[in-house]
């Protein structure tokens, strides 16, 4: 168990049990498979990234002078598919959520091993395609494959793309399969559903999304490039077809795809409030419950993106009614987190930060899709970049920035190195000061009435300061992004040795060593606590001294 | 001596730890990470049936844009319905409820440790599934020389709508029935293809004597899925073939 000094010779764990490249490339090690993920994900977020970058050096001047209309359309659609569907959906649970579902329940493995490693392969597979796609030409439906334009009259690479996703889909779907069955299944002796922590529960809320709502977006996309292919009609109105179908199944998968994105992240910033405020997380029951409300309310409100898209009236009241009752366990979990705060005794370190950070960009994010769910300011700000911003302060505020605290607060375990802390709340500030000059100044163009998906607004020069904040902040952001992985590259090889339990966190993760064995324990835990039990960690060890502090 | 059973979770008075019971209980089939066999049976049948689920969703998305067409051009979908041939689809849901019961009779085989029997058993469902793909193969080869696949020669020229003499079907709206005809049943031939994969593999581990009264989880997920694709079938069959016959 953990607390010898750290020995001269290296004792044998996950990384340095086997060498070479097929130790890797054929291992079915969970920790050895999310860094498998983790150096993809890496990857394909610099490619969205760099679509994003030649986007906003687009809208730094009103003309359209940097790049061509139609390449501008290819941009911010190879922006989106590439962020969506090859980096958010997997970036937590496939990473963070396969390196720590099993050792937070103490199991030795996810239940399907092999299968772990396939949904790998099939996320390879499917990224190959979305590359092959990208540098033979791309797309440039958007993101979303409205029909009839995709299906008719794009003359872009739309099956490549759509068969792309449909592969990665499938590597969704096995991990959240695995997930599920492992946490049902796998749990140590005593580690009861009330003592899980609420990471898990958010991974469980997010794999039933997963296995729910991914298969319709396949057998969709099988529509499309059916369609497409064969001119069926199905999508066709000229043949009898619905458009307004397409968009139903759609939004059906990809709404509550926003949820697999920003589930996970409420998972990480529950472990890391309650860890540096020291105190047991106020109501775990609602933060557990809540993360589950969200997932099923969120499968049943997917009609918000389509209340200009011709849908019955009555249909839209509904469903702007349903889509204000998301905002009922969301907010019991800001409420919740804020609470666990209050009279903590809170530390600053770089995951709390990006936790900080989390919590006020999500609170911004959700209000602001009460103005979206609410159907006469919809009808406003509809396809204006208050949507963009809206959906931004979620997926990079809320999940992006989740994403980053997990990666710092378990860094130590993965790596078994410390990363440079000062460093870290440096990148940690750039982050959120170059986030918030991008985005928020969106709002207020959205809101004045800048379209989305506008290559050129020159009929609209007033519009160009805020754009330009947009891109200054992007580029601060960029930078923020940068650090990170610069240094986390860096503590692999010049880092601290991490101790097994840096942060003196509660979790059986931070029970066994820095990094972890591959069977991650050396005896099988047995859990007789519950989860966050600070106070007694802190009452047995006063004296405890944090790496930050 | 087996070890008690460890079904989690447990309440703190029920846990016992079996640090040596592990080498024990050896079992040539128990995979590293699990600790007792029923555990690995458990995660494997439970697997599966959230596989299934996601199968639902997936032929779910499908049944969706079906129900909303037929209620929206029932007519043309009813004449549409009428061409292809009911007979061999019947036959098609009998061959697939047969194989079903081979399929439960091979599990209660092996089960009750009748070798030759469960052979036999996963013989008959794989020959059956076979029966199942050729019938298909056959109403599929119809529809193509009736000009009735979706595409460029399809065609669906004055024929008329079920109950009202004079009336013709919009081909248009027929072609929608067919696409959706030939992926929704294409599918569905595609999990019988892959059933048959599964089974051929089935079929040498049960010939290699890997199964036995303790240990036949592989046939037990296996049929899981056989029948998963069997149901589907009982739902594709009336909404395909039999929308307007009763005349």
């Amino acid at each position: 168990m953990a607390t010898a000094p750290a020995q001269p010779v290296e004792r044998e764990n996950y990384l340095n049990a086997h060498y070479g490249i097929r130790s890797w490339l054929l291992t079915t090690d969970h920790k050895r498979i999310a860094l498998l993920y983790l150096i993809s994900i890496t990857f394909f977020f610099f490619i969205g990234g760099f679509f994003a970058l030649l986007i906003r050096l687009e809208l730094l001047t009103p003309a359209g002078d940097l790049v061509q209309a139609d390449t501008y359309n290819k941009l911010f659609t190879m922006h989106g598919q590439v962020m969506v569907f090859f980096f958010l959906i997997p970036s937590i649970p496939a990473v963070l959520g396969n390196f720590l579902v099993p050792m937070m329940i103490g199991a030795k493995d996810l239940a399907f091993p092999r299968i772990n490693l396939l949904s790998w392969y099939l996320y390879i597979i499917g990224g190959a395609m979305m590359l092959h796609c990208i540098l033979t030409g791309g797309v440039d439906t958007g993101w979303t494959f409205y029909t009839p334009f995709s299906t008719e009259f794009s003359n872009t690479k739309v099956i490549e793309a759509g068969l792309a996703i449909f592969v990665a889909g499938f590597s969704s779907i096995l991990t959240g399969l695995n997930f599920i069955v492992t946490i049902h299944r796998m749990r140590a002796p005593g580690m009861t559903w009330s003592r899980l922590p609420l990471f898990i529960w958010a991974h469980y809320a997010t794999s039933l999304i997963q296995i729910l709502g991914t298969p319709v977006i396949a057998i969709t996309l099988v529509l499309v490039v059916a369609e497409r292919a064969l001119h069926l009609g199905i999508f066709d109105p000229k043949l009898g077809g619905d458009p307004l179908l397409f968009q139903h199944l759609f939004w059906f998968y990809s709404h509550p795809a926003v949820y697999i994105m920003i589930l996970p992240s409420m998972g990480v910033v529950s472990e890391v409030i309650a860890c540096f405020a020291r105190k047991r997380i106020f109501g775990y029951t609602f933060v557990a419950l809540s993360s589950i409300t969200i997932a099923v309310f969120g499968f049943l409100v997917w009609a918000h993106h389509m209340f200009v898209a011709g849908i019955s009236v009555y249909a839209a009241l509904v469903f702007s009614l349903l889509s204000y009752s998301v905002a009922v366990p969301s907010a019991v979990k800001v409420f919740n987190w804020t609470a666990t705060l209050y009279k903590g005794s809170i530390r600053y370190d770089a995951p709390m930060l990006y936790a900080f950070g989390f919590v006020g960009l999500f609170t911004i994010g959700g209000l602001t899709g009460l103005f979206l769910a609410s159907l006469g300011v919809d009808v406003h700000v509809h396809d204006t970049y208050f949507v963009i911003a809206h959906f931004h302060y979620i997926m990079v505020g809320g999940a992006l920035m989740g994403y980053l605290g997990g990666m710092h607060f378990w860094w130590p375990k993965i790596s078994g190195k410390l990363y440079p802390e000062g460093w870290a709340r440096l990148a940690a500030l750039i982050v959120f000061v170059g986030f918030n000059l991008t985005f928020f100044p969106q709002f207020i163009l959205g809101y004045l009435g800048m379209p989305r998906r506008y290559y050129d607004y020159s009929h609209m020069p007033e519009f160009q300061i805020l754009n330009v904040f947009s891109t200054a902040g992007a580029t601060i952001l960029g930078v923020g992004y940068l650090l990170p992985m610069i240094y986390f590259l860096w503590s692999m090889r010049y880092g601290k040795p991490a101790p097994d339990n840096p942060w003196n966190a509660a979790g059986l993760e931070w029970q066994t060593a820095s990094p972890p064995p591959t069977f991650n324990f050396d005896e099988e835990p047995v859990v007789t606590w519950e989860a966050y039990n600070y106070d007694e960690i802190d009452a047995a060890h006063p004296e405890e001294v944090s790496v930050g502090g | 001596m087996r070890p008690t059973p460890r079904r989690c979770p447990l309440a703190d008075s029920q846990i016992i730890v079996e640090t040596a019971s592990h080498a024990e209980a050896y079992n040539p089939a128990l995979l590293h990470h699990f600790a007792e066999p029923q555990q690995q049976r458990d995660a494997a049948s439970l697997g599966m049936w959230i596989f299934l689920a996601t199968e639902v969703m997936f032929f779910g998305g499908l049944f969706c844009a079906y129900l909303i067409y037929r209620l929206a051009y029932f007519g043309d979908f009813a004449a549409a319905s009428t061409s292809i041939n009911a007979a061999l689809g019947g036959a098609n849901t009998a061959v697939l409820i047969c194989s079903s019961l081979t399929v439960v009779l091979a599990i209660w085989a092996a089960q009750t440790s009748r070798r030759a029997l469960m052979l036999l058993m996963l013989v008959l469902t794989m020959l059956f599934g076979c029966a199942f793909l050729g019938i298909k193969a056959k109403e599929y080869h119809d529809k193509f020389v009736e000009h009735h696949v979706p595409g460029a020669s399809f065609s669906f020229e004055h024929e008329e709508i079920p109950g009202h003499p004079g009336q013709y079907a919009n081909p248009h709206h027929a072609e929608i029935f067919f696409a959706l005809y030939f992926i929704m049943t294409g599918l569905h031939a595609l999990h019988m293809i892959v059933g048959l994969g599964v089974f051929t593999w089935l079929l040498w581990a049960a010939w290699k004597g890997r199964f036995t009264p303790d240990y036949y989880t592989p046939l037990e997920i296996g049929g899981l899925y056989w029948h998963f694709v069997d149901i589907v079938w009982i739902y594709l069959f009336p909404l395909l073939y039999l929308i307007d016959r009763h005349r």
